[in-house]
């Protein structure tokens, strides 16, 4: 089976083909802020590259986050529009588990996490399986400084991987026992994407379109003031 | 194919309707879906960017799917994509440029970029293919009040537009302010039923002069007349302002449409669906002389249908757009020279 993948939840914007025989073609652009001019035409350059129509796609994969809100929501958007045209089920998959993958051949705890500006990063911690990554927490948003006592706490080697890592290097700076992956694998990538749904796939973990959405992990600013105000005495 | 036969998918979610429509030969309207988050915004006293970005994202396949089931269509069916580009809300526009951008190149068929401004305009052939031109049209919504001289299909010249407040937004500031709740524009309408016109003889901002608006002093008037007059009926204080926003509207339309030698006058956007608005449009048009359009109260609003019917224009005129499109928010209506 054929699988199309679509990548968009940080500044990097990407998408893949592949399938049995791994990945057939990806694409990637880090040029922020131009998710939705690139990502069809993307696609249409992946199908010419792979050699295949898209009309022979069987099944749409995107990355749900969490991430950057407009960009998860051009990918989700293509996704769904894909996915509804072929008439073909769809896979989400977050883009912290994204991230764990590509480093998984390690004993050490693996923690993805993504820029979620503000102060914040998304992020859940991982182990590695047979196969694979587990996720061991839920994905959560939170400071750096609040993951760096948590990653003090545990008094474990860790994996620290992703651009939230980079961006707010310095909480982690006195923490002997916590390693950043370079910049190389910083954010969630498409063939990824692609590898982890066709294991998904080969269980037949297929999703409908409607159930497919961003994970968001923050609610709009305007609800978050509003209840302040409700409870405001 | 003949472009009568075109069948044509329109998505539209530039502000806070969902909206997607299948319409044949640019005027014959197979089907149009429009599904309103109005009352997730209610409580904000305005459309929340956010929350809107979110619904649309939530909405747009299966109001997608609706529009193609009501029109008893297979998406194999659909000739070309076309969907609002601009202007309106960055992160809305998003979530239907990129489904139909989507769409069109799973389908591969053509791709149509669609101005929300220039859509409005083309509401009004959708239901009076007879229009001729020069047309006048006066578009007044929440986001927009313009008077537009259109000379043909594609070729438009703006007369004048609002240097402050649209004439939506003054309705619903009014309304807020009035405590009548949101929308603005519904909930002054009916209660200026039981008011009297009359009552306050609020400003008529720039009425003498010119083909530009201004809404900002008008609404400072009525808040300082409720102030002063704190006994006063908001019957009375609806039904004055929408008078004065009216006569306004309903003078400076006929002066464009005189100044360009009109022969037809239309009105869209939301505000056209005012009652008192629609009733003094027809009397002017009549005194006039003028072929007056007034569209049924769902083309005012926004909706996808005419979204799908400016596409077919544009197509005609300039064939496909770019799959490298993206959204303008401050897109604006071209002019010609
Ligand atoms: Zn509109």
């Amino acid at each position: 089976m054929l699988i199309l993948g679509i990548e968009t939840a940080t500044v990097q914007a990407g998408c893949a083909i592949g399938g049995h025989e791994g990945v057939l073609a990806s694409a990637h652009s880090a040029k922020g802020k131009r998710h939705a001019e690139n990502l069809t035409p993307a696609i249409a350059f992946i199908c010419e590259q792979a050699q295949i129509e898209l009309s022979e796609i069987g099944l749409v994969a995107v990355d749900i986050g969490p991430g950057l809100f407009t960009g998860l929501r051009v990918g989700v958007a293509t996704a769904k529009a894909v996915a509804f045209a072929l008439r073909v089920p769809m896979i989400g998959v977050s883009s912290l588990d994204l991230l764990a993958f590509p480093v998984r051949f390690t004993p050490r705890l693996i923690v993805a996490a993504i820029d979620a500006r503000r102060n914040e990063l998304y992020y859940a911690l991982y182990r590695q399986v047979p196969g694979g990554v587990q996720r061991i927490s839920e994905p959560t948003v939170g400071s750096a400084d609040d993951l760096a006592s948590e990653l003090l706490a545990l008094s474990e080697e860790v994996l620290l991987v992703g651009d939230g890592a980079h961006r707010y290097r310095e909480a982690f700076d006195g923490l002997t026992k916590v390693e950043i992956v370079d910049q190389g694998n910083s954010f969630p990538s498409a063939a990824s994407l692609v590898q982890l749904a066709h294991a998904q796939a080969l269980r037949e973990d297929f999703q409908q379109i409607d159930s497919i959405q961003p994970m968001y992990l923050r609610r709009p600013d305007a609800e978050i003031n509003w209840a302040t105000r409700d409870s405001a005495p | 194919m003949s472009d009568a036969e075109l069948i044509i998918l329109g998505i539209e979610t530039s502000c806070d309707e969902t909206a997607a429509a299948c319409v044949r030969g640019g005027t014959d309207v197979l089907s149009s879906v429009v599904s309103s988050q109005v009352d997730l915004h209610a409580r904000f006293g305005g459309v929340v960017p956010e929350i809107a970005s979110r619904a649309h994202n939530e909405l747009i396949i299966p109001v997608t799917a609706r529009a193609l089931v009501e029109a008893g269509l297979d998406g194999s069916r659909i000739d070309a994509v076309a969907a609002t580009t601009g202007p309106g809300l960055i992160g809305a526009l998003l979530v239907g440029v990129s489904a139909a951008k989507a769409l069109a190149l799973t389908w591969d068929v053509p791709f149509i970029s669609v101005n929300h401004l220039e859509a409005h305009l083309y509401a009004a052939f959708l239901e009076d293919p007879e229009l001729t031109f020069p047309l006048v049209v006066l578009l007044v919504s929440g986001g927009h009040t313009m008077l537009v001289c259109m000379e043909g299909h594609g070729q438009y010249r703006l007369l004048g537009s609002t240097l402050d407040d649209a004439a939506g937004e003054a309705f619903d500031k009014v309304a807020r302010f009035l405590g009548l709740g949101y929308p603005g524009g519904p909930a002054i309408d009916h209660e200026a039923l039981s008011g009297d016109p009359e009552a306050i003889a609020f400003p008529r901002s720039m009425m003498d002069q010119g083909l530009d608006f201004s809404f900002s002093g008008l609404k400072t008037s009525v808040v300082n007349y409720v102030r002063k007059h704190p006994e006063v009926s908001t019957a009375d204080v609806a039904a004055s302002f929408q008078a004065a926003v009216v006569d306004v509207l309903v003078t400076k339309a006929r002066r464009a449409a005189a100044e360009v030698g009109a022969t037809a006058l239309a009105i869209g956007g939301g505000v056209a669906a005012n009652s008192l608005l629609r009733e003094q449009f027809l009397g002017a048009c009549a005194t006039d002389g003028l072929h007056g359009f007034l569209p049924s109260r769902s083309m005012c609003t926004d909706n996808a249908a005419m979204i799908a019917s400016a596409g077919w224009y544009e197509y005609r005129l300039h064939g496909a757009s770019s799959l490298a499109t993206g959204a303008n928010p401050n897109l604006r209506l071209s002019t010609i020279a």
